[in-house]
């Protein structure tokens, strides 16, 4: 903690410059490219060099130099009270941002700048609407500098409030790791990361772009034709060929999409590494764009446990941190992608939370919510079947009542099965849907407002949706009966009203 | 808490600003009316009454409705919103999770006196909970309370 803050501005490194200058040559190559091969179309290319080529570089030259006067330009000065950066070359601008007000520092390293070894600092604020603060590029070690700064800054800050000596000795890197994934873990989550919407992107596309295949692929003759050259003997087999055919299409797009979960997957998984260190916990990932995060454990809002309609059936779940930061959209706090309870477990406890144990009481919705939803549904498919009976349809007429009567009655029995929630003594647990079930984590005392809201119906049948206002999710019981209502609203008041708010999310007290 | 009895109702003054909101957007719907009732031939009233009925029916009734469905309380640190007519909406939100209160007057609202006083929280869900037809006094002497009561618990 002995870093001294100085104030003399500072630019950013010198090579960032080198950097701008290949992302900018990256994207000049796409239309050098292709003006070439326009030029080269025409024939007579040395002329038309002669002619072309000064263009290109007084337009190089001259984006070169206003990256060199941008660079130039941008100064960064780290003062007693905040972190200020100035920038613009015609028009100044001057931001400061106070250390109170920095939730966190984060460091993102992307592929051009990881081999000049410089890193991307954001200062993470809270403020919606990407307007926070960033400081593109410094030196690793700067860097790591600046984050320790700002976190013995605000350690200073809080230990001067409330005058406990907690982590004094604390400063050194303790790093325990809390979760990591290995390669064969990342493989199996990207397995499962099978994406159905690229492979309809891609059927669309091999559709429209069906000039550039050599064949049709969706004309079963083509696929004979083209199985006729190996195995001929498949040609005469004539209709068995065809299934052939559409098997090896379907398979072929299935391909696709289990490829690019699995790339998409190991692009943003590896080496995954999640860390309890003395200010929160450490994550860091990817293969290409390493990221680098410290989400903070007291500005921990409420937990989430999701899991999927497939990788359910082999226990494998994924834990999200809502916090305060994760307002700004762009750091998402996954804190264990893909993992098995067990090994979620220890990291829920590093939060400060807890699983709800075996004895914990559930209450599912009131059945009165349940059987409205469904007669809702049935009165809709009932108004479709009566509309096909008057338009001389009276044959399909029984198809939307009775099927889409079935699908709403089983789903709103599902949802009562498995659609629960409970109080605890500390916290609120609400579990939401049966296909991919989540568990929603919060803690009584963090919850900003409570709102009970009834519709007519819900008035007439004596239920009530609860709405908890949670800072950075949303979290609700639906079709929860009245006087149940009224009581857990009365409880969660009462356990909010012992904290202030900025106890909850700063542990520290505002020098007011 | 549940008791309807410590729910405090909205100045009455609010009843007339609801009523001469509801009259202005009424005399810009005669507007159209009347053009339609000049276009068709003969004075039949065939726009006219049905379009007087909804709007007498809109001053007499709306704002008492409206008026009679919003109360609050501010006990125990505790302010409490109720709103709604058809979707009836029951909200607490203790003073110490107010992020900043905001007292604002439309220029009908100055002219009955009344205002409007709105929290923020810091809650993606209801992050702003307002409560119109307030006397202006009394938004800000609710306002002083929320704020004395923030003060004292940050100090």
């Amino acid at each position: 903690m002995n870093q001294t803050p100085d104030t003399i501005p500072r630019r950013t490194d010198p090579r960032t410059f080198a950097v701008r200058t290949v992302g900018l040559l990256s994207q000049l190559v796409l239309p050098l490219v292709v003006g070439g091969f326009a030029l080269l179309d025409d024939g007579d290319f040395d002329d038309a060099i002669v002619y072309f080529l000064p263009f290109v570089l007084v337009a190089v030259g001259a984006n070169i130099l206003f990256a060199y006067l941008r660079w130039s330009r941008l100064t960064y000065t780290v003062s007693d009270a905040d972190i200020r950066v100035e920038s613009g070359v015609l028009s100044r601008a001057a931001r400061s941002v106070p250390y109170e007000r920095i939730q966190d520092v984060s460091l993102e390293q992307k592929v051009v700048p990881r081999l000049f070894g410089l890193v991307e600092v954001k200062f993470e604020t809270g403020a919606g609407g990407g307007e926070d603060l960033k400081l593109a590029y410094l030196r690793e070690n700067e860097g790591e500098r600046l984050r320790e700064l700002v976190r013995s800054r605000r350690g200073r800050i809080a230990v001067a409030a409330s005058d406990t000596d907690t982590d004094e000795a604390e400063n050194d890197v303790d790093a325990r790791l809390l979760y990591a994934m290995s390669r064969k873990r990342v493989l199996t989550f990207g397995l499962f990361e099978f994406s159905l919407a690229v492979v309809a992107v891609v059927a669309g596309l091999a559709q429209q772009l069906e000039f550039l295949l050599p064949f049709e692929v969706w004309d079963w003759r083509a696929w004979r034709e083209r199985l006729t050259g190996p195995g001929q003997w498949l040609a005469g087999l004539g209709f068995l060929a065809q299934i052939v055919g559409g098997v090896l299409a379907v398979a072929s797009l299935l391909l696709v999409g289990v490829v690019t979960g699995v790339v998409r997957t190991v692009l943003r998984e590896w080496g995954f590494r999640l860390e309890r260190t003395d200010k929160g916990l450490r994550r860091r990932r990817g293969l290409l764009t390493r990221t680098d995060l410290v989400m903070p454990v007291h500005r921990v809002q409420a937990l989430r446990i999701g899991t999927g309609i497939v990788r359910r059936l082999f226990g494998w779940h994924s834990l999200k941190l809502v916090s305060l930061a994760s307002d700004s959209g762009s750091a998402n706090h996954e804190a264990v992608p893909f993992a098995q309870m067990d090994e979620i477990a220890p990291v829920v406890a590093e939060t400060g939370f807890e699983l709800p144990g075996g004895t914990q009481e559930w209450s599912r919705a009131a059945p009165a919510y349940r059987i409205d939803g469904f007669l809702l549904g049935l009165a809709a498919m009932a108004a479709l079947s009566i509309g096909l009976f008057v338009a001389d349809r009276a044959a399909f007429a029984i198809l939307p009542i009775l099927l889409g009567g079935g699908w709403f009655g089983l789903h709103e029995y599902l949802r009562w099965r498995w659609d629960r929630y409970a109080i605890g003594p500390g916290q609120l647990y609400a579990r939401h849907g049966w296909f991919a079930p989540s568990l929603t984590i919060a803690s009584r005392e963090k919850l900003q407002s409570v709102e009970i809201v009834r519709n007519p119906l819900a008035r007439l049948r004596g239920y009530a949706d609860v709405h908890f206002g949670l800072a950075g999710g949303r979290l609700r019981m639906r079709g929860v009966a009245l006087d149940e209502a009224r009581h857990i609203r009365d409880a969660v008041v009462d356990s909010m009203a012992q904290q202030d708010f900025s106890d909850i999310v700063d542990q520290q007290l505002p020098a007011a | 808490m549940d008791a309807a009895d410590d729910l405090i109702p909205l100045d009455p003054a609010y009843k007339s600003m609801l009523r001469l909101q509801l009259a202005i957007t009424g005399l810009v719907l005669l507007v159209p009316t009347t053009i339609a009732e000049i276009a068709i031939p003969g004075w039949t009233g065939a726009v006219w009454i049905p379009a007087l009925l909804v709007i007498a029916y809109a001053l007499i009734r709306v704002p008492l409705r409206r008026y009679h469905a919003s109360s609050y309380s501010l006990v125990e640190e505790r302010l409490r919103v109720v709103r709604g007519i058809f979707f009836r909406a029951d909200t607490v939100v203790p003073f110490g999770r107010v992020q900043h209160i905001d007292v604002g007057q439309g220029p009908l609202e100055r002219a009955f006196g009344l205002a409007t006083l709105t929290v923020h929280t810091a809650g993606t869900h209801n992050a702003s909970v307002s409560l119109p037809g307030l006397r202006h006094a009394d938004a800000i002497a609710m306002r002083e309370d929320i704020r004395a009561a923030i003060r004292r618990d940050t100090r």
